[in-house]
């Protein structure tokens, strides 16, 4: 999804000399884990960047039923943080934000300071939230804070104890 | 409705009326009245189904049901909205609600009426109970004593599809209300909440609230506890514990509006859905 925009972006930033070559980044690395559970759904899951004063700065991600046409929103709530920070004010579908629920595994989400969220993001201090909820199952949601723009290249990551296995954030400045 | 009621010699009608006349506030009905909605944030427009009963503990339907007659639904745009339906059964009443579009609305079981006392012109003391205008046709006009008093309830619960406003939270001017200052949708366990509580859409001072959580059966004590106004109406309590709670508060004093009546008594309940952070 992202990925080949970014590296486009990348591609096309190269070629000029003088000028920063390469974007700052953030990237993210969501796992589902597997679950030994006898009714298996897949989790809905939202992941943003919070201020200190718990608004969202920018929403990076949420995967849900989009293609249940009947039902697929109404379970957006159970995602009770970021429904209440942000989603409860949103129109859906977001365009590059919203997507199907995800499968067991991990998933990449990848973003470049030279396009949105990341180009209007203020300095300061942020958390990278990701919320998880499941059918028939519990809810988790995992914080990593940290600070914009990026001074130094960091890998950080939580882990999680039932509904999300690790969250990964890693910045390049 | 069939709320259990306090029913009074007219003796001792006068006397208590002349001494809440002041304004004194009036102690809690013995059983609780209550609207308990299957949810009260949603994420996409829908139904709810909504439960109306009576009983001492909450919320378990093992005693009366709440009658529907006087059940007002106010929509996000300030509109009535109907509730479909309808039913009474032996412990409970159940009523649906499609919230079509989205915003909050707010359900209410509104009690407006007359409670009168008097002496036919035979010495035999009678009680009457019915609106302003068959106040005058059925009470005798050779009746004695005649002692009116007026009782203003509202029995409420808010439920928010999406986005949440304030349309329907507007009071009406009339008896106790509560205007949110924190939205009633927007309750998460161990954040401060504010309500301001109007009377006759003045601020409320010095209001005495009771605050019971739900589960009542499953612990060994009622976990009530009181929070009084300020000086601006305002309520302000932390519920650290999320789950459905219930309020209710009242005051009587001779501010009535029908003239007939020398005192009246407003009071007011309502259900809260508190969410886990």
């Amino acid at each position: 999804m992202r990925a080949p925009l970014c590296a486009v972006l990348l591609g096309l930033a190269a070629p000029f000399a003088g000028t920063p070559a390469t974007a700052a980044e953030l990237n993210v690395a969501i796992e589902i884990p597997r679950l030994e559970v006898a009714e298996y759904h897949r989790p809905y899951v939202a992941a943003w960047l919070e201020r200190e004063d718990q608004g969202v700065a920018a929403n990076l991600a949420v995967w849900y039923e989009v293609a249940n046409r009947k039902e697929g929103t109404r379970w957006l709530a159970d995602l009770r943080q970021w429904w209440r920070r942000s989603g409860r004010n949103q129109t859906l579908p977001i365009d590059g934000v919203t997507g199907p629920t995800k499968p067991i595994g991990t998933h990449q989400l990848r973003f470049s300071d030279k396009q949105a969220p990341l180009a209007t993001l203020a300095p300061g201090k942020y958390q990278l939230v990701v919320e998880a909820a499941r059918e028939t199952g519990g809810r988790e949601v995992l914080r990593i804070p940290f600070e914009w723009p990026a001074k130094s290249a960091q890998s950080l990551s939580a882990k999680g104890e039932h509904e999300l296995g690790t969250v990964s954030l890693n910045l390049a400045p | 409705m069939t709320r259990p009621q306090l029913r009074l010699a007219p003796a001792l009608a006068s006397a208590l009326a002349l001494a809440f006349v002041a304004g004194f506030p009036l102690a809690a009905q013995a059983h609780k009245a209550w609207l308990l909605p299957s949810e009260t944030v949603l994420s996409a427009n829908g139904w709810i189904t909504v439960d109306a009963a009576v009983s001492n503990d909450l919320f378990y339907f093992n005693h009366q049901p709440m009658r529907l007659e006087n059940l007002e639904i106010l929509g996000p745009d300030g509109a009535p909205v109907v509730a479909t339906n309808q039913n009474t059964g032996r412990y409970r009443s159940t009523f649906d609600v499609n919230l079509v579009t989205s915003g909050t609305y707010k359900l209410a079981l509104i009690n407006h009426s007359l409670n009168a006392t008097y002496e036919t012109a035979q010495g035999e003391k009678k009680r009457w109970r019915g609106t302003a205008a068959a106040l005058a046709t059925e009470i005798p006009a050779d009746a004695k004593n005649v002692k009116v008093s007026e009782t203003q309830g509202r029995i409420e619960t808010f439920v928010t599809s999406g986005k949440p406003n304030d349309t329907a939270l507007k009071p009406t001017g009339v008896g106790l209300e509560l205007v949110p200052v924190t939205h009633p949708n927007d309750l998460v366990a161990g954040e401060p909440v504010q309500f301001r509580f109007v009377l006759d859409g003045k601020p409320a001072a010095n209001l005495e609230i009771e605050v019971v959580p739900g589960g009542s059966r499953y612990r060994n004590e009622q976990n009530d506890t009181k929070v009084t106004t300020d000086k601006d109406g305002l309520m302000s309590v932390t519920w650290q514990e999320p789950g459905m709670y219930w309020i209710e508060t009242a005051v009587q004093d001779n501010k009535t509006s029908v003239k007939q009546a020398s005192f009246r008594r407003a009071t007011y309940v309502a259900t809260f859905e508190v969410l886990p952070q």
